[in-house]
C-alpha cells in the first residue's frame, strides 16, 4: 500500500490522461464543509464547460457527533465531456475527510477507484467513531480500491500558517486543500474559487487569506509533489452542448424563478406561503429574496396556514402558492380540497422525501405520487405535473402557472429532495422568449355568478373590489346555475360531473406523451417520471446501442394523463416502470389503461443507478 | 379604497345577500348580523370592498348573508385564510367571523398567529360555549360541568377564556358585546374597524337550542345592570342600577376589588379610571367573571402598533425602490455564467 509521498513518480502535465467524464465524491463530517467544497468544485467545472450532474448527500442533524458515521455528508458530481444524465452510478475518485467518511462511502466506489484519505484525522477516537476494530489501512478492507493516503490536516496548518488565523480557523481550511489538489487532478483553474472565497469572506481576509493559502496549496502539491502510482493528472474536453449563455442551477433556485416568470406570464403577483419543512424550505428562502420582483413571501404558522393563506390570496386575485414536502402536503389535503370546489387558481409544491411519517427527511423518493393524484376526500380531482431535472423544473413551473390560471384549479408540482438539490448546467433561457398567458379577471357583471363556466369548463375569477361582482364561495356544495348552496342530488351529481370533466379536459390543452428515445410500438417501453429521467435516459440509450428495441417515454404530466398515453402504451409488448418507490405510477397506469405494465421499484433514499435499469431492461429484452 | 364612501346612501340593507338566512329562530346571531349591517352602513364602507371569510360552524354561515364579497372555508382556518386576502390586496375591509369551537380549538392556533402578527383583520368571535352545528357537544368555553352529548356527566375540563387568550397572543385590540345589545354592538365594531390591525372583538351569543341561558348570569334584564360594566376610555370603573358600585385597585393583593360608593368612605377618586392603553388593566378587566365580578364590555384593550400587512409591503416597497429596474433576464443570469460558443465537433 503506497504511503504518503511513497512510491511515487513526478507527474507532467503533458502526460494528463484524457476522459470522457468522471465521478468524484467529497465525503466528511458535516462541519467539515462538504457542501461547500462541491459545490465551488461543480462551478469550475461548469466554467471549464463541462456537461454536469450533481448529488449533495447530507444528515437531517445539524451538527452531529463529530466523528460519527450519521454525521457524514457527501456531494458527488459527474462531469464530462459527454452530455451527463445523472449523478453517476459508481465514484471513480472518493475524497475522505475521516474514518466514518470512508467507512460510509468507500463501498459505493468503483473497483479499483482512488480513495484520497486525510490521514491527519486517523487516531484510535475517531477509528472507534467510526466504528472500526482499529486502523482500517491495516487491516487489508482496502484492498479493492487505491488508497492515497495523506495527511490533509498537516498541509493544511502548514499553508495556512502565515494567514494569522489559530489552529481552528486553519484546519477548517482543509477542504479548500483538497479541492486544490482535485481541481489539479482534472486540469481545473482555482480563479474562479479564488473570486469565489475574496467576496465571500471579505469581512474576514484572515478567514479569505487561509482559505485561498490552502486551495493553492492543495492545487501545487498536486502539480510538485511526487505522486504514487496511479494518482495522476487527467484531463476532459469541454462538452457538446448547444450554444448559449450558461449558468448552473439547482431545483429549487429553478422552480424559485420558474414561478416568477409564470407570474409575469399570468399578469398576476406572486404570493408564497409555506411552512418550514426539509427539503422544502429552500424555496421559501430563494423567493424572500426575491421581493425586488414584487414577490409576497409569507412565513406561516403551519402547513394549514400555509395553503389556507395561499387560498386567501388566490382569491383576492394573486397567483397563491404553497410549497412542502409529504408530511406537510398531509396537513394541506382538506384546505386542498376547498380550493379544488371552490376552483381557485393554486400551485402546490411538493418537493418529495423518503416516508412515510417523518421518514428520512435530507433522502429522496418519489413515494407522494399518490397522495398527488389522489389524496383528498370526495372525488377531488386536480392537475399533477412532475418535473425531470433541476433545469426543467423551470419549465414545469411555468406550465403549472399556465395550466393553474386557463382553468381555475390547484396544481401540484411534484419535485424531490434529488431535483431540489442536484446541479446541472441550465442553458439560459430569454424571458422574452415565453409566449404570455395573461388572465382576464372578470369584471362584467352581465350574467355573472361565481360558477358560470367557459369553453373549458373553467369558472370566472373576480377580484373581489370589482364592482357589482361581489359574491360568496365556500366549501358547500354549488347551484350549478347559480353558485347558491345546494344539496340537490342531482345538481352534486353534475357539479361532481363538472369538476372531473374540467380536469380530463386539461388533457387537450397539454401536448401529446412523446417518446424520449426509440420506437412509437416496439417490444419494450420504459415509462418514468419526474428524478427518474437521467438514469433510465442513459440506461435506454446503452442498451439501444447494443442494437436492442427498447424506447423511453417520460412522463411531465402525470394527471390528466395526455390524450394518447393509452394508445401509446398499448403498441408496446412490455412496460416497465422504474420509480422510487414500491409502484405507484405503474398501478395508475394498469387502472387506467389495462396495460401490463410491471415496476422496477427503489426505496433507498438514493436516485437509480444507470446500471441498476440497465440490468433490468436487459432482463426483460433477453 | 377601502374607507370611500359609495355614492348611493349605505343602510344595513345594502349589506343584506338574497340569500334566506338558515340559523334557528331565535338565535342570537340573528341580532348579530342585523348590528353588523349597520355597522358598515354607518362606517360607509362600498360592500364590493369588504370581504367576510369565515371558517365552519352556525356563526360560519355568515357570510352567505351578507351583500359583500365572501368566502365560506373549512373549520378553524378562515384567520389563515383571511390573512392571504389581507396580503394579497391590504386595500380590502376584512372581517373574519367564527365560533368558540372554530376559532379556539380546531382554528386556535391561526387565531394565536393572526392575532400576534397584529394584520389589519377584523376578527369577530361569537361565543355561545357551545358547539351548535354538530348538534350540541361542549366547546373549549363551555364552563366546567357542562352537560352535553359528548360529556353526559358534565365536562371536567376548564375552559378558556377568549379575551385573555387573545391578549396572551399578544393583541393590540380586544373587546366584548353581547348579541342582543343593539347599540353596543355597532359602536364596539366601528371601534374595531377604525383600529388598523387585529381586532379582536368577543360577541357573547345566546344558542337557543343547545345552550340557551347559559349567559343569564349577566345578560338577564334583571341583572344585567349589576353584573356588566360598560366601559368608556378616561371614565372611573362604575356600574350598577344607579352607577353605586366601582372597581378599586387594591394594591396590597394587586387584585381589582368591587365597592359601593359611599360606604366605608368610598368615593369616585378611589375608583380606577378606564385607560385602553393599559394592557396590565386590560388583562384584570378581561379576566372578571360574574358573579364576583361584572363582566367587562366595550373595548377593553386598544394600543395600536404597525401592522403586519403594512409591515410586509414596506419591505417589498423598499425592495423595489433598491432594485427599481428589476428584470427577470438579469435574475436568471446572476452569478457565475459562461457562453458555449458554437456546437463542438
Amino acid at each position: 500500500m503506497a504511503m504518503d509521498g511513497s512510491a511515487a513518480r513526478k507527474q507532467e502535465p503533458a502526460e494528463r490522461q484524457e476522459l470522457d467524464s468522471v465521478v468524484v465524491r467529497f465525503a466528511g463530517d458535516s462541519g467539515d464543509g462538504v457542501q461547500l467544497t462541491g459545490s465551488r468544485f461543480t462551478e469550475t467545472v461548469a466554467l471549464a464547460g463541462n456537461d454536469l450532474e450533481t448529488f449533495p448527500d447530507f444528515p437531517a442533524e445539524i451538527r452531529a457527533p463529530i466523528g460519527t458515521t450519521y454525521g457524514v455528508s457527501a456531494f458527488q458530481i459527474n462531469f464530462g465531456s459527454r452530455v451527463i444524465m445523472t449523478s453517476g452510478d459508481a465514484p471513480d475518485v472518493l475524497v475522505a475527510f475521516n474514518p466514518a467518511a470512508l467507512k460510509t462511502n468507500v463501498g459505493d466506489l468503483k473497483q479499483g477507484g482512488l480513495v484520497i484519505l486525510d490521514v491527519g484525522t486517523f487516531n484510535d477516537k475517531n477509528f472507534e467513531k467510526a466504528g472500526y476494530k482499529g486502523n482500517p489501512l491495516e487491516d487489508g478492507s482496502l484492498t479493492r480500491h487505491r488508497i492515497f493516503p495523506i495527511d490533509v490536516s498537516k498541509h493544511t496548518l502548514e499553508a495556512v500558517k502565515d494567514s494569522g488565523v489559530n489552529k481552528r480557523d486553519g484546519l477548517r481550511a482543509k477542504n479548500f486543500w483538497a479541492l486544490g489538489l482535485v481541481d489539479w487532478m482534472y486540469d481545473r483553474d482555482v480563479a474562479p474559487t479564488i473570486k469565489w472565497i475574496e467576496s465571500k469572506f471579505s469581512k474576514e481576509p484572515e478567514i479569505a487569506k487561509a482559505n485561498i493559502a490552502a486551495l493553492k496549496a492543495g492545487h501545487a502539491f498536486g502539480e510538485t509533489a511526487e505522486m504514487p502510482d496511479g494518482v495522476r493528472g487527467f484531463t476532459l474536453r469541454r462538452a457538446e452542448l448547444a450554444p448559449g449563455l450558461y449558468r448552473t442551477i439547482t431545483g429549487t433556485e429553478s422552480l424559485a424563478y420558474g414561478l416568477i416568470v409564470g407570474a409575469k406570464l399570468a399578469g398576476l403577483d406572486l404570493f408564497f406561503s409555506s411552512y418550514p419543512i426539509t427539503p422544502a424550505s429552500a424555496v421559501l428562502h430563494a423567493l424572500a429574496g426575491l421581493k425586488a420582483f414584487g414577490v409576497t413571501t409569507f412565513q406561516a404558522e403551519d402547513e394549514i396556514a400555509a395553503i389556507g393563506a395561499a387560498i386567501g390570496a388566490a382569491y383576492a386575485g394573486a397567483l397563491g402558492i404553497t410549497s412542502s414536502s409529504g408530511p406537510g402536503i398531509a396537513l394541506k389535503t382538506e384546505a386542498l380540497g376547498l380550493a379544488i370546489t371552490t376552483e381557485l387558481p393554486l400551485i402546490v409544491l411538493d418537493t418529495q422525501r423518503a416516508g412515510p411519517s417523518t421518514g428520512m427527511p435530507t433522502k429522496t423518493e418519489q413515494s407522494d405520487l399518490n397522495l398527488a393524484v389522489y389524496g383528498r376526500n370526495g372525488d377531488a380531482p386536480l392537475i399533477v405535473l412532475s418535473a425531470r431535472s433541476p433545469g426543467d423544473a423551470f419549465d414545469v413551473a411555468i406550465e403549472a402557472v399556465r395550466l393553474a390560471t386557463q382553468f381555475m384549479t390547484p396544481v401540484i408540482v411534484l419535485s424531490d429532495t434529488y431535483i431540489s438539490n442536484a446541479a446541472e448546467p441550465w442553458l439560459v433561457p430569454d424571458v422574452g422568449s415565453y409566449e404570455p398567458f395573461p388572465v382576464g379577471f372578470r369584471t362584467n357583471p352581465e350574467g355573472f355568478h361565481p360558477f358560470v363556466r367557459d369553453e373549458k369548463l373553467a369558472r370566472p375569477w373576480v377580484k373581489p373590489g370589482t364592482p357589482g361582482l361581489a359574491h360568496r364561495v365556500g366549501g358547500l356544495e354549488k347551484n350549478y346555475n347559480s353558485g347558491n348552496i345546494s344539496y340537490d342530488p342531482i345538481n352534486h351529481q353534475r357539479m361532481t360531473d363538472a369538476r372531473k370533466a374540467k380536469i380530463d379536459g386539461v388533457a387537450n390543452a397539454i401536448p401529446e406523451q412523446a417518446v424520449e428515445q426509440g420506437e412509437t410500438t416496439g417490444r419494450l417501453a420504459v415509462v418514468g417520471w419526474g428524478s427518474t429521467y437521467g438514469p433510465i435516459y442513459r440506461a435506454v440509450s446503452n442498451v439501444r446501442r447494443d442494437g436492442k428495441a427498447v424506447s423511453h417515454i417520460h412522463l411531465r404530466h402525470i394527471w390528466p394523463m395526455p390524450r394518447n398515453l393509452g394508445e401509446l402504451l398499448k403498441g408496446f409488448d412490455q412496460i416497465l416502470v422504474p420509480e422510487m418507490n414500491t409502484g405507484q405510477l405503474v398501478g395508475m397506469l394498469r387502472n387506467q389503461y389495462l396495460v401490463p405494465a410491471e415496476g422496477l421499484n427503489k426505496v433507498m433514499g438514493r436516485p437509480f443507478t444507470i446500471s441498476e435499469i440497465e440490468a433490468a431492461i436487459r432482463s426483460k429484452l433477453d | 379604497m377601502n374607507d370611500t364612501v359609495s355614492p348611493r346612501a349605505l343602510t344595513p340593507d345594502s349589506f343584506e345577500s338574497d340569500q334566506e338566512i338558515r340559523w334557528c329562530p331565535g338565535c342570537g346571531d340573528y341580532a348579530i348580523i342585523k348590528s353588523v349591517r349597520k355597522a358598515l352602513a354607518d362606517i360607509g364602507t362600498d360592500p364590493d370592498q369588504v370581504v367576510f371569510v369565515s371558517g365552519i360552524g352556525c356563526a360560519s354561515r355568515f357570510p352567505y348573508y351578507m351583500a359583500t364579497y365572501g368566502f365560506h372555508t373549512i373549520h378553524g382556518r378562515a384567520p389563515a385564510i383571511a390573512t392571504g386576502v389581507k396580503l394579497a390586496n391590504p386595500a380590502l375591509d376584512v372581517w373574519v367571523v367564527g365560533g368558540d369551537g372554530d376559532m379556539l380549538s380546531i382554528g386556535g392556533n391561526h387565531t394565536l398567529h393572526a392575532i400576534r402578527r397584529n394584520i389589519d383583520l377584523n376578527i369577530l368571535l361569537f361565543n355561545n360555549e357551545i358547539y351548535g352545528l354538530t348538534k350540541g357537544q361542549y366547546s373549549p368555553t363551555s364552563r366546567v360541568g357542562t352537560r352535553s352529548p359528548s360529556t353526559p356527566m358534565g365536562s371536567v375540563d376548564y375552559p378558556v377564556s377568549a379575551l385573555v387568550f387573545a391578549l396572551g397572543a399578544g393583541a393590540h385590540f380586544i373587546a366584548r358585546t353581547i348579541d342582543t345589545l343593539q347599540k353596543h354592538v355597532p359602536d364596539v365594531l366601528k371601534r374595531a374597524h377604525a383600529h388598523k390591525g387585529a381586532s379582536f372583538v368577543e360577541i357573547i351569543q345566546n344558542c337557543i337550542v343547545y345552550n340557551d341561558g347559559v349567559f343569564d348570569d349577566f345578560t338577564a334584564k334583571d341583572v344585567a345592570a349589576d353584573r356588566q360594566l360598560h366601559l368608556e376610555h378616561g371614565k372611573p370603573l362604575r356600574f350598577g342600577k344607579t352607577k353605586e358600585k366601582g372597581l378599586r385597585f387594591d394594591p396590597k393583593s394587586m387584585k381589582l376589588e368591587v365597592v359601593t360608593l359611599g360606604e366605608n368612605g368610598v368615593s369616585e377618586a378611589d375608583l380606577v379610571v378606564h385607560d385602553e392603553t393599559n394592557r396590565t388593566l386590560g388583562t384584570m378587566l378581561a379576566a372578571m367573571e360574574p358573579p364576583d365580578f361584572p363582566a367587562a364590555l366595550g373595548v377593553i384593550y386598544c394600543s395600536p402598533a404597525e401592522s403586519y400587512d403594512h409591515a410586509v409591503k414596506a419591505q417589498i416597497a423598499a425592495a423595489r425602490s433598491k432594485a427599481p429596474a428589476a428584470d427577470l433576464n438579469a435574475l436568471l443570469r446572476r452569478g457565475h455564467t459562461w457562453t458555449v460558443d458554437r456546437p463542438q465537433a
